[in-house]
């Protein structure tokens, strides 16, 4: 099941390349009602539940048998929360893209075929499988950047593409590293490994000929590894590929940047990184939490300088997933207090999986806005719009108040839990990004009253107000801002026991 | 069906060509397509063979040849060997597939493409130096020939210099077998002899910098590249094909199979300077890459780039190193087949030009969707992206790396970064649409045949194929590698 539903978007893509007289609207609907397979899947997931071990599914194959290298992959409660996020928003993606005109055969099945490969990285165990997810979206996001992105999307593409494949270099040289070190790959084994502190003597005496000692070692394969997930998340200062490139990609590829591929990054440091490296925490905490405050702060700071509606929502995210890095640095500085660090790392889940779909309902509002406009999406471009389009102004207002964390909207569970956990392990941190908090109030309720309040400009002044078919996309991203929200357990009953098993690592 | 089919199939097509008459050139590449297939089935049959039962005793043919030397016929396959002919194999096939519609001396030019084929099969196979040396020199002059007639841009100075290289290189790798023959008693050219032959440290020290280079030459090693892009360029494109995808490989199978195990003690004295000359020619190839305007130019370097993976697994001389050198040989065979075949042939066949700046003008991402869409899956193969085969070949060297020369991987971190930088640049520019100009449109461009689409097929296959499974080219390799004569070199 867990393999058919990997291989389900894939199926699809293959179905749009064989299908040669396939029409553009035509082969955009094939892949939407497609995509509505992985949804069914991994909601059977969901209802089945999980056995003993915690695992919903698992299917593995060996690969390079005397290494101990499998494509193992496996679903647990947090997995499944990602996949779920991944078939959402995935099917969202393709239903805008349809709505917008953009789709075509090759459009649609590169959408499809990052899918897979986002499924894949979020149900891996083991380093190589990941990884193989990993890079390979790379492929698909380049190509819908540069061929459907605006003017200057050749650069930002390139750019994109250059940084991450460095960042993803640095990252498999340090698993490497752990490979001949320890001789497994395996995240599970690795982390029983890591719990006993055998992951330093290891690469130790492996590369006793550096004359380095074991845990300087292991630092720098941490420093490797942490790399490759800053550029993706990403992390302040690894961040100058972003706003360009989202800004350049079309909105609905914008959309997958930030509501999936930014996710396998977070992903990526709370379910590999933290429970693989516990061994370098101690001189890794400070720099983390550092720049995660950095990373909070500035995100929110410069999407306060920007113009760009896309612009700023790019910045916004950066400041979003800033949260979820403070929540990792929390847990790396917490020792042995479970309460607060179980509390930060499930607050980061959910910030991840409700920043994808918040963010989705966000750019899909301005994707709106944008073919109403005829492309345009300066903030000054705008004004008055609620007289107009008062259903918009109101979907859209929900959307910013979920992001900015108001209480009874899906945004706030997040953020609550994380400055709880942090607060408790990291006061100064959790003090300092307070402030990134209120910067997103600002320049959020700044776009609010720039482009829907205000004298109603020449544009917008013969706008019909959502349509039909507009408002029934918006239906179901909304439903997932409120109903988490208001009931948080939805998520949370997903996470609880995995979280605890994430930490088993913290000596009580 | 044994192994030995594959040469025999190539040398016996090759002359059955020769002997058709003038009248019947089409024929020739049929059956020049069914020798390539009957040698591809071969190997193929071999491999599976070795996979099913790898126990069993392994297929060899050992007859006296010339006496008064010692020199024997002496042919076998192990698992490294047969994988080998079966990239051969499937090169063979893509590469006449490309040249299908060839229109100056059909009959010669298969011919010779099948003798090349045979010499390379021959050399897989050898395992008696004497005879892996003659096998190897079968494949240099049908080589010069196929650039001086069929080639293009300065085809007589890239064959020349190519020639010139390759025969310098043979008369090192003369000198350095014959030192060791007579050094081991001038009574066998039999390669477990000279390697279990006791030679002094001070004679290794510098009789294997002479073999060892005297190979390394046609594997491309920096600084003794500059003939690998020329010879490219000017070559027709199965044979670009042929010389990147196979012939380089010859050079890094002798490095590894002849040089390396007959004197270990000279290459351990000799292998940092072999990973640093590996090292530069990975980032001088991709940097050298990366300026350069021709299309074929920057695959004729990205191959210097890529061969210095090859190198670099040898020097590193882990298991790991040596199972990363072989893959990298393999996958960068069929990469580069595919990639100089979609450029050499498809493109520059409708587009009579190769310049960057000129293929803009044809829109191909519109006029030529088909070579577009396969240039762009090849050249995320070549930049060593997981589910190709070039991933599994980089990694399994960079553990190598990690295990011989950890140093050695910040180097290489850049090189694969400029890697992806030079294969998105010559990607965008001579395939992706053009701004601004969206609305014009595109030439017409006469579409993919099926033999390009065949042979375009094939190869990306493989590539996926090992890229997504490759357990069973390890498992072949590990054969080959577990011969005892890598035992002096492992550690």
């Amino acid at each position: 099941m867990l393999l058919t539903l990997i291989l389900a978007p894939l199926a699809g893509a293959a179905l749009l390349a064989a299908w040669r007289g396939a029409g553009d609207r035509a082969a955009g609907r094939l892949a939407a009602w497609w995509s509505l397979i992985p949804i069914v899947l991994v909601a059977l997931l969901g209802f089945r539940g999980a056995n003993a071990q915690g695992l919903m599914a698992d299917w593995s194959l060996d690969w390079i048998p005397d290494a101990g290298i499998t494509l193992s992959f496996a679903v647990d409660g947090t997995s499944w929360l990602f996949l779920l996020l991944t078939a959402l928003v995935t099917a969202f993606v393709l239903a805008v893209s349809i709505q917008k005109g953009l789709t075509s055969r090759s459009y649609a099945a590169l959408i499809l075929v990052m899918e897979t490969m986002l499924l894949g990285v979020f149900t891996a165990r083991h380093f190589i499988p990941f990884f193989l997810g990993w890079e390979m979206t790379l492929i698909p996001a380049y190509l819908l950047i540069r061929l459907w992105g605006g003017p200057n999307a050749p650069r930002a593409a390139r750019r994109f593409f250059i940084v991450t494949l460095g960042g993803g270099v640095c990252m498999l040289l340090g698993f490497l590293a752990l490979q001949i070190g320890v001789n497994t790959m395996d995240f599970g084994q690795l982390t029983e490994m890591a719990s006993k502190g055998e992951l330093a003597a290891g690469l130790a005496t492996t590369f006793a000929g550096t004359g380095l000692t074991g845990p300087t070692l292991l630092l720098t394969v941490a420093v490797a590894v942490l790399l490759g997930l800053a550029v993706k998340i990403p992390i302040v200062p690894f961040h100058a590929w972003l706003p360009d490139a989202y800004a350049e990609a079309p909105t609905p590829v914008t959309m997958l940047l930030t509501g999936l591929l930014s996710k396998m990054g977070v992903y990526g440091l709370l379910r590999v990184f933290l429970p693989v490296f516990p061994e370098v925490y101690a001189t890794l905490a400070p720099w983390l939490a550092a720049l995660a405050v950095a990373t909070v702060l500035l995100g929110a700071v410069a999407a306060l300088a920007q113009k760009d509606l896309k612009r700023i929502l790019a910045y916004s995210s950066v400041n979003h997933l800033g949260y979820c890095v403070l929540a990792a640095a929390a847990v790396v500085a917490s020792q042995g207090d479970r309460e607060s660090a179980s509390s930060a790392i499930s607050g980061a889940f959910l910030q991840a999986f409700n920043h994808g779909i918040i963010a989705s309902a966000m750019f899909f509002g301005i994707a709106i806005l944008e073919s109403r406009s005829g492309g345009l999406r300066g903030l000054d471009d705008f004004g008055g719009l609620r007289a107009r389009v008062p259903v918009l102004c109101g979907l859209m207002g929900l959307a910013i108040f979920a992001s900015l964390g108001l209480p009874g909207l899906s945004g706030f569970i997040g953020e609550f839990l994380v400055f709880n956990g942090t607060f408790g392990l990291l006061p100064w941190a959790a003090a300092v990004s307070v402030l990134g908090l209120l910067f997103t109030a600002i320049f959020l309720l700044r776009l609010i009253r720039k482009v829907f309040h205000g004298p109603l400009g020449q544009l917008g002044s013969n706008w019909a107000d959502l349509s039909a078919s507009e408002r029934w996309l918006f239906a179901p991203v909304i439903a997932l801002i409120v109903i988490p929200g208001l009931w948080p357990q939805v998520l949370l009953q997903f996470l609880n026991a995995d979280t605890l098993r994430l930490l088993d690592f913290l000596k009580p | 069906m044994t192994p030995a089919w594959t040469i025999l199939s190539a040398f016996a097509g090759a002359l059955l060509v020769l002997l058709l008459p003038a009248r019947s050139a089409a024929l020739s590449r049929v059956i020049a397509l069914a020798a390539a297939i009957v040698g591809a089935l071969a190997a193929a049959v071999g491999c599976v063979a070795k996979l099913a039962h790898p126990d069993a005793t392994p297929w060899s043919f050992d007859r006296d040849w010339i006496p008064s030397l010692g020199a024997r016929m002496h042919l076998a396959a192990d698992g490294l060997s047969l994988a080998l002919l079966l990239l051969t194999g499937v090169v063979a096939i893509a590469g006449i597939l490309f040249s299908w519609n060839i229109d100056k001396r059909q009959r010669a030019f298969f011919s010779l493409f099948l003798t090349i084929i045979g010499g390379v099969y021959g050399v897989f196979l050898s395992r008696d130096a004497f005879l892996l040396f003659v096998c190897y020199e079968v494949v240099i002059l049908p080589k010069y020939l196929l650039i001086a007639i069929w080639g293009s841009t300065r085809k007589e100075y890239g064959a020349m210099k190519l020639t010139m290289y390759s025969i310098g290189a043979s008369a090192l790798i003369l000198v350095g077998l014959a030192a060791a023959y007579a050094a081991a008693g001038g009574t066998s050219f039999d390669l477990q002899h000279l390697a279990a032959a006791d030679y002094s440290p001070g004679f290794q020290a510098w009789a294997f910098p002479v073999l060892f280079l005297g190979f390394a030459v046609l594997a491309g090693v920096w600084p003794f590249h500059t003939w690998a892009p020329t010879g490219h360029v000017a070559a027709p494109t199965a044979a670009s094909m042929l010389l990147a995808g196979v012939v380089m490989k010859l050079g890094a199978f002798g490095a590894l199979c002849v040089a390396m195990p007959i004197f270990p003690e000279g290459f351990a004295q000799w292998r940092g300077a072999i990973a640093g000359l590996a090292v530069m020619g990975v980032l001088y190839g991709a940097f050298t890459a990366l300026s350069q305007k021709d299309l074929k130019f920057v695959i004729g370097y990205s191959s210097v780039s890529h061969m210095g993976f090859v190198l670099l697994g040898l020097a590193a001389a882990t298991h790991w190193g040596l199972r990363g050198a072989a893959l990298q040989m393999i996958s960068h065979g069929i990469i580069a087949g595919l990639l100089f075949g979609i450029a050499g042939r498809v493109v520059y066949a409708r587009t009579h030009t190769r310049d960057l700046a000129e293929l803009r003008g044809f829109d191909l991402w519109r006029s030529l969707p088909g070579a577009a869409v396969a240039f762009t899956l090849a050249t995320a193969a070549s930049m060593g992206l997981p589910g190709f085969s070039g991933f599994v070949a980089e990694i399994s060297v960079a553990i190598g790396l990690w295990e011989s020369f950890p140093l050695l991987l910040i180097p290489l971190i850049l090189g694969i970064v400029i890697t992806g930088a030079f294969s998105l640049r010559a990607l965008q520019k001579a395939f992706f649409p053009v701004r601004g100009e969206t609305d014009a449109k595109p030439p017409k461009l006469p579409p993919l045949t099926w033999p390009e689409i065949t042979a375009i097929v094939l190869l990306l296959a493989v590539s996926l194929a090992i890229g997504i499974y490759p357990k069973p080219w390890i498992v072949l390799i590990d054969d080959g590698l577990a011969s005892p004569l890598f035992q002096s070199i492992l550690p």
